[in-house]
């Protein structure tokens, strides 16, 4: 008896201990948000912890975002069209019928350090992105550039023949193998940047994928923000730069990036504050914030398609009628209004609609009829025969809630047995390159507002083709006479014909266009949606009067 | 010769009355719990009800109706749907299918093993004993979810394999509590006896110390049940376990965790199921210890 | 003592040279490899990254290259965080982890114990009943339940206490730190309960009771040493698997803990930060196995003669 007070007593000390320590907790400080819009400071949902911050090493959405505010390229997208504007180049010039660029870089642009930015850097980094020593992921940007590919595999030694020069500090004049439409637009991604070569020559040589020059007192960088503090798994703090060309447009004074891997959580730190801007939304919480006045969701389109991958080589997909009953039976509208709360498009060919003005062309619709009378056609009459198909996926609840909703509309509408698998993530990788699946699922988010980086997946033995699709004709027109046409027009309806063919011979089945999807605090501005779901931090100012009003908590 | 012979059959019938009796009195005292009863009881009935679940179930287990999507309980469907319109309740029925059979099967695979290496290893000690432990000890320490991945590219998928390697895994803590027991146990007075008899090993260890050792086996496989069901919703979870559309009552909960705020009831009804089937379990498993005391706490 | 407890540290050796071989080969033989990515890796690149990573040696000089680097204390680059190496992200893992590790032992003793012992004094009545239903709820309860649970009421609704990070806001340890000992409590409160029974029912506590001695003597002075013997033989074990078990509290709560690190790692195929984490785990395993084994034997008053005296 005796002992039971005693413990009696002990959980009373332990409750009061708890239940002191959470009022302490109560009320103390501000919230993330309160303070930020006070001292402006950002605080951003970036999604993960990125694999490192030097541009020609890592790879990924989240390091993208951080290197972007650290760093600037030649040119960069205009947050609203996308179009190209100046970076650390002030202009540039087409010579000879488009196959020389020359970039006239702002005699203003320094690095973080204060030292002026010159053609050679670009020079010393591009030879750097593409050395094979470097392992560079994204070497294949710079492939457009005259002997570039060559050099990266090795072929050619010595960086003095690929074509890019300085001409002087402020001058950078770049060959290429071809016209190449969309290569300004490549100097916004983070493989073409610059990196400063004193500093990574301090740390080690120019290849050196593991020195510890991104370091937090170490790092010299080039853009509107520069790094102050980095805690793994915890944040990453940048404060506004004092060198950077453009800075009197910098409102922020300093942004933290969180890597809020997992979302469900960041929603909530976005509910209680903690956050300006979140990384994505839960699906299952975006009808409840789509209803409020004044929404703090954003939700966009965004350059990216999600299909499934089908095997040519593989029965019952060998057969193109096949294919086409399969995809024909999806029903994508009602897939997108249940399943996915409309956060996405339904998609019936590979290129999102209004890639910089390029519209896929419709082959098929949803036509469950014609979808049971190509299965008949193929040989499986109402199913009957039917040795049946097993559609694999990567571990997420996106991608199964997709994929049994799918099994299932197969299954009523063409009477077929399909088994679903889903394979952890490397598992499900090396599947998909040893083409070792029936039906896979697979999205394929743009580098570049083109429909070239949509089609040119498909030519024959392409490393993302990944279903045996080969076709010399498609091949001619994608490699062959898209890049040589004269016009914007001649070049789409050149894409337009080989997209036509291909959604014939359905080597994939296309299912939506993704949207970029955020929650937003009413005191940011300067976030617009775009394709790309481009966010340029030096547009971005708080405005502390604004609140999460009717917040319902 | 034959004295030793006799002896030793008196012995076997010595020790098969005395088990007999000890399970008679163990039935006698476990009826009179009424709480561990009860346990049993719902147990049973769960299990009855997995088992006729085809047949029971109201509606069919992938049946979709997305027009419909989450809705709460209703007259057509009693514990609602979820966002496939998919009906709840015969989710759940499925899913203890599942659940019931990945407890019950992994956790026997992890007694075996376990029970029987640690007793091995507690009772002969010495070198035999340091061996067996550091090997659980180097069983503990590889990656785990490796483990998995290799033996889900070697053998393929199949959800009887998982439940083995589930119970591959989950013995290692049985081995060590055991062994704990059986090395205090061989300490004591009557088991020293019963050496200094010259009965066989064996015999000690079926006669004396598994069953003064049975309170900490059960408790801990009532607590092993738990641990392997969420173990396996884990890996199904990571996509290393069970495929969809079938689904266990830890799948549904860890979906379920995620729109508590939208849809509870996706949450409530698996919550419940699991909840009940534990507490029958750990009122059950307190029951069965009590009653199984050789000592008996019947003062 | 003393000899019994060297040993058992010279024989952690072959378990740990055991469990770094075996995890070698093993990371080596699952399907997929560090470098794969969704958009394909250029042969040309992976080339390079094979080399720079020594990947492209035969296996058994990879293997001895390994070892050579970790008898000198390095666990090499990592893979999946180039520029960092394995041992700078298990240093600034581990307190964090170990932090939570310990506040969640810490609850689940109190709890588990308290109730446990509650419990087994007077089995079969309300005394029993409650307190092991309370403590019960954490494993019915799974973390990644509980912690969203907790998350809203005491965070979202109630604005009570933070709902992300680890010493950054004061309170942000509480939540993760019940979510964690919570279903450790449940398994200490079980195991403590049946320990508890167990001794009370033995001839020594019955003479201790005839000699008059008040209860809480009894239970304090007697029966707590040997019936807690199953919960020591436990936390060994369990202390080293919060490394494991900590990945979901670290996910919900964004804690930079060493368990994200450890689960992803796996997923990642980051062989180094695999082997690295296993190293550091096995050593871990090795020594809380052998701390919990000395203090039962310690708690066991006829085992502790005989390991004093040399063991067998």
């Amino acid at each position: 008896m005796k002992i039971a007070n005693v413990s009696g007593e002990l959980l009373r000390a332990l409750f009061s201990i708890v239940i002191a320590t959470s009022l302490m907790a109560c009320g103390a400080g501000e919230s993330n948000v309160l303070e930020g819009n006070r001292t402006g400071i950002l605080h951003y949902g970036n999604g993960a912890e990125p694999q490192g911050l030097d541009p020609h090493v890592v790879t990924g959405v989240p390091e993208n975002h951080l290197i972007r505010a650290l760093f600037e390229g030649l040119a960069v997208k205009n947050p609203i069209t996308l179009e190209p504007e100046p970076g650390v180049a002030q202009r540039w010039e087409f010579s000879d019928e488009g196959k020389v660029i020359t970039f006239f870089l702002n005699p203003e642009a320094r690095w973080s350090n204060g030292e002026q930015m010159t053609a050679g850097d670009y020079v010393w980094s591009w030879n750097r992105a593409l050395h094979p020593e470097t392992g560079n992921l994204y070497a294949y940007m710079l492939y457009p550039v005259k002997n570039a590919e060559a050099y990266a595999k090795g072929k050619i030694k010595d960086f003095a023949e690929v074509g890019v020069k300085a001409l002087n500090d402020t001058t950078l004049e770049v060959t290429l193998n071809a016209p190449t439409p969309y290569f300004i637009q490549l100097m916004d991604h983070y493989s073409t940047f610059a990196v400063h070569p004193e500093t990574l020559l301090k740390f080690g040589k120019m290849t050196d994928r593991f020195t510890p020059w991104t370091r937090v007192g170490s790092m010299v960088s080039n853009g509107a923000f520069v790094l102050t503090d980095w805690a793994l798994n915890r944040h990453i703090k940048m404060a506004k730069s004092e060198h950077y060309w453009d800075r009197d447009k910098v409102s922020l004074n300093g942004v933290v990036f969180y890597p809020t891997e997992n979302v469900v959580s960041e929603e909530r730190m976005f509910r209680v504050e903690q956050l300006h801007y979140t990384a994505v939304v839960p699906l299952d919480k975006i009808p409840v914030y789509r209803e409020r006045p004044n929404t703090p969701y954003l939700q966009s389109p965004y350059l990216g398609t999600y299909y499934y991958l089908v095997n040519t080589e593989r029965p019952p997909v060998d057969n193109v009628k096949v294919r086409q009953a399969l995809s024909m039976a999806v029903d994508r509208e009602k897939l997108v209004r249940s399943v996915l709360q409309e956060t996405a498009v339904p998609a019936y060919s590979i290129t999102p609609p209004d890639t910089l003005g390029y519209f896929p062309p419709q082959v098929f619709r949803y036509d469950p009829d014609k979808a049971r009378a190509l299965l008949a056609e193929a040989g499986y009459p109402n199913g009957e025969g039917w040795p049946g198909l097993e559609i694999i996926y990567n571990t997420q609840e996106a991608h199964r809630k997709i994929a049994v909703a799918i099994q299932q509309m197969w299954k009523s509408e063409l009477n077929v047995d399909i088994t679903l698998a889903n394979q952890e993530w490397k598992v499900y990788l090396n599947s998909v390159s040893q083409r070792d699946f029936q039906v896979a699922r697979r999205g394929w988010i743009g580098d570049y507002v083109d429909a070239n980086n949509f089609l040119d997946l498909f030519i024959t033995d392409g490393g993302n083709n990944n279903t045996g699709y080969s076709n010399p004709i498609y091949d001619d027109l994608i490699l062959q006479r898209a890049p040589r046409a004269q016009s914007r027009e001649e070049r789409y309806a050149l894409f337009t014909e080989a997209e036509t063919m291909l959604m014939e011979e359905m080597p994939i089945i296309p299912i939506y266009t993704y949207t970029s999807k955020h929650l937003i605090h009413p005191s940011v501005e300067g976030i617009y949606p775009n394709l790309m779901d481009s966010l340029n931090l030096k547009y971005v100012k708080l405005h502390p009067e604004q609140t999460l009003s009717g917040e319902v908590k | 010769m034959t004295t030793l012979q006799s002896s030793e059959s008196a012995d076997l019938l010595e020790n098969a009355e005395m088990g007999a009796s000890l399970w008679r009195d163990a039935w006698q005292r476990l009826r009179k719990n009424k709480m561990a009863v009860g346990g049993g009881i719902t147990l049973l009935l769960f299990i009855v009800i997995a088992l006729l679940t085809p047949w029971l179930a109201p509606y069919s287990y992938e049946a979709q109706n997305l027009d419909l999507g989450a809705s709460p309980p209703s007259a057509a469907h009693w514990l609602g749907t979820d966002v496939f319109g998919r009906d709840v309740l015969t989710q759940v029925m499925y899913g203890g299918r599942v659940s019931l059979a990945v407890g019950f099967i992994a956790t026997a695979v992890a007694l075996l093993i376990g029970v029987t290496w640690g007793a091995i290893a507690g009772y002969v000690g010495g070198r035999v004993d340091a061996v067996m432990m550091r090997i659980v000890d180097i069983l503990y320490a590889l990656p785990f979810m490796i483990f998995i991945v290799l033996l889900m590219v070697v053998f393929g998928r199949n959800v009887l394999l998982l439940f083995l390697a589930i119970g591959a895994v989950e013995w290692l803590t049985m081995a060590r509590i055991m062994r704990s027991q059986v090395q205090s146990l061989r300490q004591q007075e009557f088991v020293e006896a019963a050496i200094s008899l010259g009965l066989s090993p064996a015999a000690i260890i079926r006669r004396h110390v598994i069953p003064n050792a049975l309170g900490p086996i059960i408790v801990y496989t009532t607590l092993t049940i738990p641990s392997v069901m969420l173990l396996e919703a884990f890996l199904s979870f990571l996509g290393l376990g069970i495929q969809p559309p079938q689904t266990s009552w830890g799948l549904l909960i860890s979906y379920g965790a995620e729109t508590m705020e939208e849809y509870p009831w996706l949450l409530i009804f698996p919550g419940l199921a699991l909840t009940t089937t534990l507490f029958s379990l750990n009122f059950l498993g307190d029951g069965l210890r009590d009653a199984l005391d050789v000592r008996g706490s019947k003062d | 003592m003393l000899r019994f407890i060297i040993s058992r540290l010279l024989q952690a050796i072959p378990v740990i040279f055991i469990v770094i071989t075996a995890t070698f080969f093993l990371v080596r033989a699952a399907p997929g490899g560090p470098f794969d990515a969704e958009k394909v890796v250029l042969p040309e690149v992976k080339r390079a990254l094979e080399a720079q990573y020594k990947l492209d040696l035969p296996l058994y000089e990879q293997y001895f290259a390994y070892l050579t680097d970790l008898a000198q204390g390095e666990l090499g680059p990592s893979f999946k965080y180039p520029g960092r190496s394995v041992n700078e992200i298990l240093f600034s893992g581990l307190p964090v982890t170990a932090e939570l590790g310990f506040y969640a032992l810490l609850i689940a003793l109190i709890i588990g114990v308290t109730a446990g012992v509650l419990a087994s004094l007077k089995p079969n009545t309300r005394q029993d009943y409650i307190p092991m239903s309370l403590a019960m709820i954490g494993i019915c309860m799974p973390s990644f339940l509980l912690g969203p649970l907790l998350v809203l009421v005491f965070g979202i609704y109630l604005e009570w206490l933070p709902i992300s990070g680890w010493g950054s806001i004061p309170g942000d340890k509480i939540l993760p730190s019940i979510t964690l000992g919570a279903a450790y409590a449940a398994y200490v409160a079980r195991l403590s309960r049946a320990g508890m029974l167990e001794i009370l029912s033995q001839d020594y506590i019955r003479t201790a009771r005839a000699k008059g001695l008040p209860e809480w003597q009894v239970v304090s002075k007697h029966a707590l040493r040997g019936g807690l013997i199953p919960v020591i033989a436990f936390l060994g074990p369990a202390f080293a698997g919060l490394l494991a078990g900590s990945f979901v509290v670290e996910t919900i709560f964004q804690i930079p803990g060493l368990g994200r690190f450890y689960v992803q790692a796996a997923f990642n195929r980051d062989y180094t930060m695999i082997l690295g984490t296993t190293v550091f785990l096995s050593t871990l395993i090795v020594l809380f196995n052998l701390i919990s084994d000395v203090a039962a034997a310690w708690l066991n008053p006829r085992l502790r003669s005989q390991l004093s005296g040399g063991g067998k």
